[in-house]
C-alpha cells in the first residue's frame, strides 16, 4: 500500500458501488414473486429463511465495498465510501436481528407474511441508499422508498385497532416531513444551483446567499428530524410505536433512524461543513429539546412501548450531542453511536415482542411484574439491554455515550455535555422502574402469552444483540476505528487515501 | 504472578457469578460454590501482604499497564499501593463472610443473589484497583447495579423504592463526574493517574475554574456514596432494607477510598480549600449521626445512622490533612467495615431469630441467647472505641491529628465518641438485658450456630488484632497515605505535622503498643 490508487486506475462495473442495495432489492423481488404462487395456508418461513440469506449477501457485499477505492458512480449520485458501509453493515445487522425476530412472531396470527419480508428487505435498500447518496434527489427517492414500507410495516398487525391507526398516523405526518425536506432541497438548489452535495458544499464555501441556505438547511433539518423524531418534530412517536407491531418497533426506532442521521451528517458536515455557524444554534436546541423532552415524557408513561419510544426521543438527542462536535470526532460519535443504539434497542423491543406475543399481552408496566420468575434467561436480556440504555460501563450504551460527549467536551460544549449526562441521570429512573418491576414485584397469575417459548431463530436473534451490546462495551475499538475511517472520508470529496485505513483495519 | 494477580482477583468473582447462575436452583449448591471461590480469592488476596514491598515508597504494586482502546487512550492499568492493598484484602475477607451469614435468611431465587454478590464483589476490586480514570469510574458505576438489584430483590418490604433511590443518588453525581473526566482528558490527553498527577502538577494555576468546577463534581459523586453529612438521604432506607451480606457492604470504603485517591490525590490544592467545609460537615455528621441513632427504635436504622456517624469521623480524618489523622482515616475505613459488618451480621442472626428490628419488642434476650449477647456486646464495644479493640486505635489517631489542625471539630467530634458509647450501650442494655418482652419470652430459638459463628469469630478476632498491633497494617498505609496530603497547605497551621516521613510513624507505632 505504498502508492495510493487513484479510482481511475481500477476499472469496474459502478454496479459494484451499489451492489448491497441490488441484492437486497432482488430478494425483496424474489420473496415477493414466490408469496404470491404459494397457498395461503402455507408457512411462510422459508420466505424469511430467503430473506436472511440475501440480508447476509449484502452484508458480505458491503464489507466486500471497504475494499473498493472510495468513489462515486451514476453520474456522481452514490459514492460508496467508509461512511456508507459503516451504515451500510448497522442498517443490515439491523434487519437481519429484526428477520429473525420476526419469523416466528406472525406465524399463524397473519396471512400472506412474504409481503413482509419483501416490505423489510425494500426499506432496507431505501436506508442503504440513503447512506450512500451524496445527490439529494437521489436520497430523497430512497428516503420514500424507507417511508413507504416503514408506513406499511407500522399496519401490519391487521386486525387491531392501532396499528393501522399508528400507519395512518405515521402516513400523514411522514409525507408532511418529506415536504419540508423536498423544498429545502429545492431552495438548497436555487441558492446553490446544484443539488449534489459536493456542489453544494462549494456554494456555501463561497458564501451564496446565507440566508436562503440557512431556510434550506433548516426545512432538511425539520424533515429529517421528523424521521429520527428529534423534538420538537417527535408528537408522532409514542402513538406508532404503540400501535406498531413490536418487532417492527425494533426496526424503524434504529434502521431509518440511522440512516436519517447518516444523510444529516453528510449535510451538515459535508454540505455546509463550512457553514457550522448556520446550523451549530438549531442543532444545540434540538439537542437539549429532545433530550429533556423525551425523557420527562418517559417518565410518566405507564406503558411500555410508549415509554420506550420517549426514550429513543432522547437518545435522538444524545446523538445531537455529537453534531456539536467538530468534524472528525463528533462524525465518529455519531456513527458508533447509532451502532450502540440500534444493538440495545432492537434487543429491548426484541424481548418485548417475545413476552407480549402478537396480540400484544403485555403493555402496561404492571404486566410486566414478575417476569424475572417466570422467565428468568429473556428478562436477564431485558436487563442487560435496559442497562445499556441506561448507560452502564461495559456495555454499548455507554460507549456511545462516552465518545458523544467527549467530542462535545472536547470541542467546549462543555455544557451540553452536563445537560445531557444529567438527563441520562433522569432516564435511568424510568428504565429502572421498569427494572424493578420485572424483578422485585411479586409474581402475579400466569397469563395467556406465558404459554410461548422462545423459537431457536429468536434465541439467536438475542444472543447476537446480547454479544452485540457487551462487545461494543468492552471491546469498542474496532467498530470504533470502522467508524473513524468513516469520518475520514469526509475531508474532502472522497479520495483514494482515505481508503487505506478500513484496509488496514480490517487485516490488523 | 504479581503482574497478573489483581486481574484473576477482580475477574474471578464475575466469571463465577456466570457459573452459579447456570448452577442447579435446588439445594446449596450456589451457596457452597460462593463460599468456596470466596474463600479461595481470601487465599489469594492473602499473596498481596505477603508479596508487598514495604519499602517502596513511591508508586504501585502489583501493576499491570496494557492499551484497552487506542483512541481515547484508555489503559487497562491496575495496581495497588498500601490504601489499596489492605483494601483488597479487606473486600476478600468480608465476602466469604456474607456468603455465610446469607446461607439461610436468602432462600428464594438463590443464583440470582450469589451472582450478584460476586459480581458486586468484581466491582469492588475493580475501583480499588484501577489506575486509570476510565477503568475506575466502569466499575465504580458497574459496583451501583448489583447493589441496587441486590436492595429491590432481596430486601424487605420497601426494598424496591429504597433500591430505585440508592441507583439515583448514587448515578447522576457521576454523571457529572463523567463530564470531569471527560474534561480532565481534553485538557491533558491522558486518563491515567500517575500522568495525570504529574501533567497537573505542573500547571501551576492555569485552568483554575475547569480544575474546581472538576474537583467539585469529583467531591460530589464520591461524597453522596460516602456519604457525607446533607447527602445521606438513601442511606437509612438503603441499610434498613438491604438484606445482611448487602449492609455489609453498602456504605463507606468506596466512596472514602475515591476521596483519598482521586480527589485528594488528584486535586491537592482544591482540596485544601474546601477541606475547612469537608471538616465541618464530618463534625457535623458524627454528631448528627449519633443524635439520630440515639432516638431510633428499628436496629437496622440505628445501625445506619452509627454508620453515618462513623464514616463522617473518617471524612474529618482524611480533611483534616495531618499525618496523623489521615493515616487513622485510612486504617478507619479498615476497622469500620470490619466492625460495621460483624454489627450488621448479628443485627441479621437476631432477625432470623426473632423476626423483627424494633427494640420495642425485644428485650432481655441474653438470658435466652447468652452466645449472642456476647458476640453482640463485644462488637458493640469494638464500635465504641474501647481501647484495644480496633475503631479506638483509628479514632484516637483522627482525633489527635486533627485537634491539631481543627481543634474545634475535633472537640465536636470527641462528643461523638461519648454519644456512641450512650446509643450503644444503650441499645445494647434494652435489648438484651432487662425483663424479657412477651414476643421474646414466647419463643425459644437455638443459640448461635457454629455456621453463624464462622462468620462472626474471623470479624472478632481482627477486631482483637487490629487493635493490639496496627502496626501490622499501618506499616503499608504510612508508605503512602501521608503523602497524599497536599503539598501547599499554609505551613504555619499544619507546622507541627508537616512530615517527615518517620515522625508520623514513630507516633503511631507508640500510640499503637
Amino acid at each position: 500500500m505504498n502508492e495510493p490508487m487513484t479510482p481511475s486506475m481500477i476499472a469496474f462495473s459502478p454496479a459494484l458501488r451499489i451492489l448491497p442495495e441490488i441484492l437486497m432489492t432482488l430478494t425483496g423481488v424474489l420473496v415477493m414473486l414466490v408469496e404470491a404462487v404459494l397457498k395461503p395456508r402455507t408457512s411462510r418461513k422459508p420466505l424469511g429463511i430467503v430473506a436472511i440469506l440475501g440480508t447476509l449477501a449484502a452484508i458480505a457485499a458491503s464489507v466486500y465495498q471497504l475494499f473498493l477505492p472510495a468513489g462515486t458512480a451514476f453520474f456522481g449520485t452514490v459514492q460508496s465510501d467508509a461512511f456508507s458501509v459503516f451504515f451500510h453493515l448497522v442498517i443490515g445487522c439491523i434487519v437481519l436481528v429484526t428477520l429473525l425476530i420476526s419469523l416466528d412472531y406472525f406465524e399463524g396470527h397473519t396471512s400472506f407474511v412474504g409481503e413482509y419480508y419483501a416490505l423489510i428487505l425494500f426499506g432496507a435498500t431505501g436506508m442503504m441508499l440513503m447512506t450512500c447518496s451524496v445527490e439529494l434527489l437521489m436520497v430523497f427517492i430512497s428516503l420514500e422508498i424507507s417511508s413507504i414500507s416503514t408506513y406499511i410495516l407500522a399496519g401490519y398487525r391487521k386486525r387491531s385497532a392501532t396499528s393501522p391507526e399508528a400507519s395512518i398516523k405515521y402516513f400523514l405526518l411522514g409525507s408532511f416531513a418529506t415536504a419540508f425536506f423536498l423544498y429545502g432541497i429545492a431552495l438548497c438548489f436555487g441558492a446553490t444551483g446544484s443539488t449534489n452535495l459536493y456542489e453544494i458544499a462549494k456554494g456555501v464555501a463561497d458564501g451564496a446567499s446565507p440566508l436562503l441556505l440557512t431556510v434550506a438547511f433548516g426545512m432538511m433539518l425539520i424533515g429529517l428530524g421528523f424521521k429520527v423524531s428529534l423534538a420538537p418534530f417527535h408528537v408522532w412517536t409514542p402513538d406508532v410505536y404503540e400501535g406498531a407491531p413490536a418487532p417492527v418497533v425494533g426496526l424503524m426506532s434504529t434502521a431509518p433512524k440511522a440512516a436519517a442521521f447518516a444523510v444529516l451528517l453528510r449535510i451538515a458536515y459535508g454540505a455546509f461543513g463550512t457553514a457550522i455557524h448556520i446550523w451549530m444554534p438549531l442543532v444545540w436546541i434540538m439537542a437539549v429539546l429532545s433530550m429533556t423532552i423525551g425523557n420527562l415524557g418517559a417518565l410518566t408513561q405507564r406503558n411500555v412501548k410508549r415509554m420506550l419510544a420517549y426514550s429513543s426521543i432522547a437518545h435522538a438527542g444524545y446523538l445531537l450531542v455529537a453534531f456539536t462536535a467538530l468534524a472528525p470526532m463528533g462524525i465518529a460519535a455519531a456513527s458508533f453511536y447509532t451502532a450502540a443504539y440500534a444493538a440495545m434497542n432492537v434487543g429491548a423491543f426484541g424481548i418485548i415482542s417475545y413476552l407480549s406475543g402478537y396480540n400484544e399481552a403485555r403493555t402496561s408496566l404492571s404486566d410486566f411484574a414478575g417476569i424475572a420468575r417466570r422467565h428468568p434467561v429473556a428478562a436477564a436480556a431485558f436487563a442487560v439491554f435496559l442497562i445499556s440504555l441506561i448507560g452502564i460501563p461495559f456495555t454499548a450504551g455507554f460507549f456511545g455515550k462516552f465518545y458523544v460527549f467527549t467530542a462535545a467536551i472536547n470541542s467546549g460544549n462543555a455544557w451540553l455535555a452536563v445537560l445531557g449526562l444529567l438527563n441520562s441521570g433522569v432516564a435511568a429512573f424510568y428504565y429502572l422502574r421498569l427494572l424493578a418491576q420485572m424483578y422485585m414485584v411479586p409474581v402475579e397469575p400466569p397469563r395467556e402469552a406465558d404459554t410461548a417459548h422462545a423459537r431457536p431463530a429468536f434465541i439467536l436473534a438475542m444472543a447476537i444483540l446480547v454479544l452485540a451490546v457487551f462487545a461494543l462495551g468492552i471491546f469498542p475499538g474496532r467498530i470504533l476505528d470502522l467508524a473513524r475511517a468513516g469520518a475520514a472520508t469526509f475531508s474532502g470529496p472522497a479520495n483514494a487515501a482515505s481508503q487505506t485505513v478500513p484496509v488496514a483495519l480490517l487485516r490488523r | 504472578m504479581n503482574a497478573s494477580i489483581l486481574t484473576w482477583l477482580t475477574f474471578l468473582p464475575a466469571a463465577g457469578a456466570v457459573v452459579v447462575l447456570l448452577l442447579p436452583r435446588r439445594g446449596r449448591a450456589p451457596q457452597v460454590f460462593s463460599l468456596l471461590l470466596t474463600l479461595f480469592l481470601f487465599v489469594m488476596a492473602l499473596h498481596l501482604p505477603a508479596h508487598f514491598n514495604y519499602q517502596q515508597q513511591q508508586g504501585f504494586q502489583f501493576e499491570m499497564n496494557i492499551p484497552w482502546i487506542s483512541n481515547p487512550a484508555i489503559q487497562y492499568h491496575v495496581g495497588v499501593d498500601g490504601l489499596s492493598m489492605w483494601l483488597v484484602v479487606l473486600v476478600s475477607f468480608l465476602a466469604p463472610l456474607g456468603v455465610l451469614i446469607s446461607w439461610r435468611v436468602i432462600q428464594d431465587r438463590t443464583c440470582e443473589f450469589y451472582a450478584l454478590l460476586l459480581l458486586q464483589q468484581t466491582a469492588m476490586y475493580g475501583v480499588f484497583i484501577a489506575l486509570d480514570l476510565i477503568l475506575y469510574y466502569a466499575f465504580w458505576e458497574l459496583s451501583i447495579v448489583p447493589l441496587a438489584l441486590l436492595i429491590g430483590m432481596y430486601g424487605r418490604k420497601n426494598g424496591r423504592g429504597a433500591a430505585i433511590k440508592f441507583f439515583l443518588y448514587a448515578f447522576i453525581p457521576s454523571a457529572l463526574l463523567l463530564v470531569g473526566m471527560l474534561w480532565l482528558y481534553g485538557q491533558t490527553g491522558t486518563f491515567d493517574l500517575v500522568q495525570l498527577q504529574q501533567q497537573m502538577f505542573g500547571w501551576n494555576g492555569a485552568h483554575a475554574t475547569g480544575l474546581w468546577l472538576t474537583s467539585l463534581a469529583f467531591l460530589l459523586a464520591f461524597a453522596v456514596k460516602v456519604p457525607v453529612f446533607p447527602l445521606h438521604g438513601w442511606l437509612r432506607d438503603g441499610i434498613g432494607e438491604a438484606p445482611t451480606a448487602v449492609a455489609m457492604i453498602l456504605a463507606g470504603k468506596l466512596g472514602l477510598y475515591s476521596l483519598l485517591r482521586w480527589h485528594v490525590g488528584l486535586f491537592p490544592t482544591q482540596a485544601a480549600h474546601v477541606a475547612p467545609l469537608m471538616v465541618a460537615l464530618g463534625a457535623i455528621g458524627i454528631l448528627y449521626g449519633a443524635l439520630m441513632a440515639l432516638v431510633q427504635t428499628d436496629l437496622k436504622r440505628l445501625a445506619a445512622y452509627a454508620t453515618l456517624s462513623a464514616v463522617s469521623f473518617i471524612v474529618l480524618g482524611i480533611y483534616a490533612f495531618t499525618a496523623a489523622s489521615m493515616d487513622g482515616a485510612a486504617y478507619q475505613i479498615l476497622n469500620e467495615s470490619v466492625s460495621a459488618s460483624a454489627f450488621f451480621m448479628l443485627l441479621g442472626i437476631l432477625y432470623e431469630r426473632y423476626g423483627t428490628y424494633d427494640m420495642g419488642r425485644l428485650g432481655g434476650i441474653a438470658t435466652k441467647l447468652p452466645g449472642l449477647a456476647t458476640l453482640f456486646v463485644i462488637t458493640a464495644l469494638s464500635l465504641i472505641g474501647l481501647p484495644s479493640l480496633n475503631v479506638f486505635v483509628g479514632e484516637f489517631l483522627i482525633l489527635s491529628g486533627s485537634f491539631l489542625a481543627h481543634p474545634r471539630a475535633a472537640a465536636a467530634a470527641t462528643l461523638g465518641v461519648i454519644l456512641s458509647a450512650s446509643y450503644m450501650l444503650w441499645m445494647v442494655q434494652r435489648v438484651f438485658y432487662g425483663k424479657p418482652s412477651t414476643g421474646v419470652a414466647a419463643l425459644s430459638p437455638a443459640d448461635v450456630n457454629w455456621r453463624e459463628r464462622a462468620a462472626v469469630w474471623p470479624t472478632i478476632a481482627l477486631m482483637i488484632a487490629m487493635g493490639v498491633a496496627s502496626v501490622f497494617w499501618m506499616h503499608a498505609i504510612d508508605l503512602t497515605v501521608p503523602a497524599l496530603a497536599p503539598a501547599k497547605i499554609p505551613v504555619a497551621a499544619y507546622a507541627t505535622v508537616a512530615s517527615p516521613p518517620a515522625a508520623p510513624q514513630a507516633a503511631t507505632r507508640g500510640m499503637a503498643q
